[in-house]
């Protein structure tokens, strides 16, 4: 089988409208939640989330960068985000000007979890007070999941394999973990593979607080409320963003001598079987995910440094954790465990792909990001390093990363420094 | 310009994106703005609403140019 590796990173995260501030931001441990102030959330249980910030905050995000004012005035946010992160990775990889040959093997593997919620909300809107004849010609193509993909394809020109992952709150990892199979399998040498979110919009927060999901009892304190492992936890803190990697046939980046970040080692997925929100109480998803991913990996438990936890803040976070046990050993035999959700709150259908990003920034820079607000820690955390507060400089070789999503899908990567 | 056309050309700026000088009368919106024929459909919506005119689809798929526009509004406004 062809060896993956990642050549590229690009991040839009409510940290950072790029890698590198975001990534300091996490190291620091900054939150990136606060009171939601896209639309006026009074009459909302949850008013809370973390917000990808305007361009001129400290730490914003300006969409004038790679996109022009026709695409984005056309399409959904979690769309600017996506084109906006495969953008970065593209440059971050040195293939801004590939031969077409080279077009002809890159595809693009860019999901997300629910898609253009925003504008379904708002031209339901206009369909509903002003007829059908006012409805937008570009509602349906600036809404659909399968369009960064589509707009990524077109803007640079990739004729290989296109493709998008649905798969709730793990598409971000089923989709690095599919297209590396891609690669593997020969369909292409490049791949540009991530996720994406944007669903704070009155619907979507109101749907996911009605499912019980959010933290709805810490609107006045923003920054503590994602708080995976504690004893307080209460729910998560909505997210949005993206994450892409530029992932690469071993002996193409070789080649063309790339900078390589880390191998893609493991892939594992499973379904749970058993509801449509709530995980398997004893993790037996989990658990089949992550020893899939290992196996195929041929390391061993303790050669795992690293996991970024799928942790939302809600009572799931043990159950993970209980499963992590069973793979790794019930003290994870040395490895630290975090969640950095803590910080960025839960990108949904981004998650997977922003946070094999972090694991991989982790293996490069030899230092795990923290969990925040973990102040009490839950029983069953104890003997584990959940990475409290702080983040912690130690040797990083491999890391293991987590995503569970509503129907029961998991996926587990595992990404391993490159000798 | 007359004001009619000088609120056209700020809804094709605002719409395709373009700088306001290549919005000429003579622009054709497919060949020198860009647009394509989606974008002349919602265009064609923006100026129903701002000029409070009704541009039937036979009477759209006439209109190729900036001033094709402006003259249809001027001939059948309010």
């Amino acid at each position: 089988m062809r060896r993956v590796v990642v050549t590229g990173l690009g991040l839009v995260t409510p940290l950072g409208g790029d890698v590198e501030t975001t990534w300091s931001n996490l190291i620091a441990g900054k939150s990136g939640a606060g009171k939601i102030t896209r639309f006026d959330a009074s009459n909302q249980k949850a008013q809370i989330a973390c917000e990808v910030k305007d361009k001129d905050h400290e730490y914003g995000f300006d969409p004038n960068k790679r996109l022009d004012h026709k695409v984005q005035r056309q399409v959904d946010p979690f769309i600017i985000y996506g084109i906006d992160a495969a953008g970065q990775a593209i440059e971050d990889a040195g293939l801004e000007d590939m031969d077409e040959a080279t077009k002809l093997r890159t595809g693009v593997s860019i999901g997300s979890g629910i898609g253009g919620l925003p504008g379904i909300e708002s031209e339901s809107i206009v369909l509903h007070e002003r007829g059908p004849g006012r409805v937008s010609p570009h509602f349906v193509h600036g809404r659909l999941i399968n369009l960064i993909s589509g707009q990524v394809s077109i803007k640079y020109g990739l004729m290989g394999p296109n493709h998008a992952v649905v798969t709730a709150c793990s598409t971000g990892a089923h989709s690095i973990g599919d297209a590396a199979r891609m690669i593997a399998l020969d369909d292409a040498d490049i791949m540009l593979a991530g996720g994406a979110e944007s669903t704070v919009n009155p619907l979507g927060v109101a749907g996911f607080a009605q499912a019980r999901a959010l933290n709805m009892s810490m609107n006045d304190t923003p920054e503590k409320a994602s708080r995976p492992y504690d004893k307080n936890r209460d729910g998560f803190v909505m997210g949005e963003g993206a994450g892409v990697v530029v992932l690469e046939e071993y002996e193409h980046a070789k080649a063309r001598g790339a900078k390589i970040y880390a191998e893609v080692v493991g892939y594992g997925l499973s379904g749970d079987a058993y509801h449509v929100t709530a995980p398997h109480p004893e993790g037996k998803g989990a658990e089949l995910a992550m020893r899939m991913a290992l196996k195929k990996s041929g390391l061993e438990a303790c050669d795992i440094d690293y996991v970024n936890a799928h942790g939302t803040s809600t009572m799931a976070d043990t159950i993970e954790l209980a499963a992590v046990k069973r793979v790794l050993g019930d003290d994870l035999c040395g490895a630290s465990m975090s969640s950095t959700k803590s910080a960025i709150g839960h990108l949904l259908g981004g998650a997977g792909a922003v946070e094999a990003i972090f694991c991989i920034l982790a293996i490069r820079d030899q230092i795990v990001p923290p969990t925040l607000n973990l102040e009490d820690p839950d029983e069953g955390t104890e003997g584990v390093d959940l990475v409290p507060l702080t983040a912690k400089k130690r040797e990083v070789k491999a890391a293991l990363n987590n995503s569970f999503g509503f129907g029961g899908t998991n996926a587990s990567l595992i990404v391993k420094k490159v000798d | 310009m007359s004001e009619t056309a000088d609120r056209v050309q700020k809804i094709v700026v605002e719409h395709l994106g373009v700088e306001a000088d290549k919005v000429t009368q003579e622009a054709s919106f497919i060949d020198d703005l860009g647009a394509d024929s989606l974008d002349i459909v919602e265009l064609v919506m923006a100026f129903e609403e701002e000029f409070g005119v009704e541009i039937p689809d036979d009477a759209a798929e006439k209109i190729t140019t900036v001033g094709d526009a402006t003259k249809y509004i001027e001939e059948h406004k309010g």
